[in-house]
């Protein structure tokens, strides 16, 4: 009815939140204004908490995040609001460890004990039997292993950690996860090119970035041991089957983990990243025209995924969001 | 006062009224109002920032209270938080930059001012403002790129096999921490303390140096017992002026130091510092009392800055009282 009126008004909208998403995010705005261009979408890549305070602030219209909300957030939504705050998965990310060990071109195989190991300063040698096992033939030498993280507050740290709280105790109970974590040992190093920097300059050193960051700058990466006892590295289909194997045991609210997840060729540092979209609008045009992106994401928008070495959904996954959609009020 | 003013004269609040208006067409009293405000605007600012930062850190100030400036832990999952190791890190690199950064400044002042021929002193000067002008994130990154490697592999090695046995020069050499940061600080800061020191020398009246030289001293003991003591209260300033950017500067810290909240006697472990943590955590901050802690940060730099600045009017005080006592 609309389309005929020369001069619509263009509808802008407004999201801020998680930066790792952005490419893929600008993207998607940019395509969907040429399907729809009466509705401009605007994001700012401020960073996952940033985005959950906006979005809870009212601010946006919408947010997005890394992590999914914790109860405490998603009940200062609801109490500052009076209706919930929804998760909608887009893509999916994951975290690969690099490392720069002289003599070694091999790829390297890491056990979930050597992770948590390295990263808890309990594995302080290269040659470490947790390490030497997991690659028999490669002559790992006797060096001390440097540790480098992630200095900024970090998604990536934040997958990181989860997943070493579900593989380790000890992680879980002496530092847990966050997007920022009390390290036991290591250096820090600021965002994807630090870690890379510093892993790149100091013979010895492992880290772990960001796998589109990886790919993109062709770094070295490792294989991690997924739950099924498979070294699998790090790619596309294997971050997406991580997802999959995730599906059947999808809660109503998608705010799940999938680290560690169950199937055989999954990749175990994978995470989903969110939108975040209130349940209930005011305006009745906002809210017809983020549910229509969303439904547009999820279908057309999840082939523009891979070429930005997005891992997309699982089939089960977007028929699942499409059903949730209907809470959008 | 406007509604006086506009009506015809005839009593005496008029008077005083017409004389205003008078001042204001002299324009005097419309300068020294607007003077004002912006100099009010100074205090003002500065009393924001401070109520700002207070009100922001309630959380933290009422649970940790006086124990945040002396808690090592910086644990966000835990909900502990202390300042500590961050106070380390700022005071430790920005007192190595100085000590690296005051005898060279000062030194290639004396030279721009007082020795070098004044076309060659106005060149290089072009230079140290260009210097002075480059964005931190590039020092940064010649941190990363050459001081970084550098350290490693020439510096530090160099420093352990000679001065290895004290203990600021103990441990692995990174090639990034405290003194890699500090360092990148001096060369950040040096052309403040040049600039700003070359041009007090310059003004330093003629005739102090005329009636050394007259005295029968030479070239370098007047410029040295009469110049520089003349210009002494300047260079202290040009010397704070490098303090305040070094306790401030993030981006070129957090690059090179390492960003390990740690408190270690040896220069080459790895640091972080308060400007440097802010920069680092504060987008991706979860929790309030996270967000606060890293507020109270704020008001510690803040705090410190004050005290320091503190010292060094009193020092500066002290020393030309000292100065005018012997004159």
């Amino acid at each position: 009815m609309l389309a005929g009126v020369a001069f619509a008004a263009t509808l802008s909208i407004n999201g801020a939140g998680a930066s790792f998403p952005e490419p893929i995010y600008s993207k998607w705005f940019d395509e969907y204004r040429k399907k729809d261009p009466n509705i401009q979408i605007n994001y700012q890549a401020i960073g996952s908490g940033g985005g959950i305070k906006q979005i809870t602030e009212g601010t946006v219209d919408f947010g997005a995040s890394d992590g999914p909300m914790n109860d405490d957030q998603l009940k200062a939504f609801q109490d500052k609001h009076g209706f919930p705050i929804l998760h909608f998965p887009t893509v999916l990310g994951a975290a690969v460890p690099t490392y720069n060990v002289p003599g070694v071109s091999a790829e390297l195989n890491f056990s979930p004990e050597a992770l948590a190991g390295i990263f808890l300063g309990k594995v302080t040698k290269w040659n470490d039997p947790a390490l030497a096992s997991a690659n028999p033939g490669v002559n790992l030498p006797g060096n001390d292993i440097i540790v480098v993280h992630r200095s900024d507050g970090s998604g990536t740290t934040y997958i990181w950690t989860d997943y070493l709280s579900k593989v380790s105790d000890e992680w879980k109970s002496k530092v847990g996860k966050n997007t920022s974590v009390n390290w036991p040992t290591g250096l820090g190093g600021n965002k994807n090119e630090g870690v890379a920097g510093l892993v790149k300059q100091t013979p010895n050193a492992v880290g772990y970035v960001e796998l589109i960051y990886a790919i993109q700058n062709k770094m070295p990466y490792g294989k991690v041991k997924n739950s099924s006892g498979q070294f699998i590295k790090a790619d596309l289909a294997s971050v997406t089957a991580a997802a999959a194997g995730a599906a059947k045991d999808m809660p109503a609210d998608f705010r799940v983990s999938i680290t560690n997840a169950p199937g055989k060729t999954a990749y175990p540092i994978s995470s989903f990243t969110w939108l975040l979209v209130p349940s209930k609008f005011t305006d009745a045009s906002k809210r017809d025209a983020i549910k229509g992106f969303v439904k547009w994401m999820l279908a057309d928008g999840q082939n523009l995924t891979e070429a930005l070495a997005y891992s997309k959904l699982p089939k089960e996954v977007v028929s699942q969001e499409l059903a949730a959609l209907d809470k959008v009020q | 006062m406007a509604s006086t003013s506009t009506t015809v004269p005839s009593a005496g609040p008029v008077v005083g009224s017409r004389s205003f208006l008078a001042r204001l067409r002299d324009g005097d009293e419309i300068a020294r109002l607007i003077t004002f405000l912006f100099a009010a605007s100074v205090v003002f600012i500065t009393l924001l920032i401070v109520y700002e930062l207070w009100q922001g850190s309630v959380l933290p100030r009422h649970k940790f209270g006086f124990a945040f400036f002396r808690t090592t832990v910086w644990d966000p999952n835990a909900d502990n938080f202390g300042a500590l190791p961050f106070i380390f890190g700022t005071l430790v690199t920005s007192a190595l930059a100085l000590l690296i950064a005051v005898p060279l400044g000062i030194g290639a002042a004396i030279f721009l001012a007082e020795l070098a021929p004044a076309r060659l002193s106005d060149t290089l000067e072009f230079f140290i403002d260009l210097l002075a002008a480059v964005p931190s994130v590039i020092y940064g990154l010649l941190g990363i790129f050459i001081v970084v490697p550098v350290m490693r592999d020439v510096v530090q090695p160099a420093l352990k096999n000679t001065l290895g046995f004290l203990p600021i020069f103990k441990g692995p050499a990174f090639g990034i921490g405290f003194l890699t940061a500090g360092i990148v600080l001096a060369i950040m800061v040096i052309p403040y303390i040049i600039s700003v020191s070359r041009e007090i020398l310059l003004s330093v009246p003629r005739d102090q140096r005329e009636a050394a030289l007259a005295l029968g001293s030479t070239r370098w003991e007047s410029t040295w017992k009469v110049v520089v003591p003349f210009a002494r209260t300047g260079i202290m300033g040009s010397i704070f002026l490098a303090l305040a950017r070094a306790l401030g500067e993030t981006m070129a810290v957090t690059m090179v130091i390492g960003n390990t909240p740690s408190i270690a006697m040896s220069l080459f472990s790895p640091g972080d510092s308060i400007a440097s943590v802010i920069a680092n955590q504060f987008t991706e901050a979860t929790g309030e009392l996270y967000t606060q802690s890293l507020i109270e940060l704020g008001l510690v730099l803040f705090i410190l800055t004050f005290i320091l600045n503190g010292l060094a009017r009193v020092l500066i005080l002290v020393t030309s009282q000292r100065g005018s006592a012997h004159a």
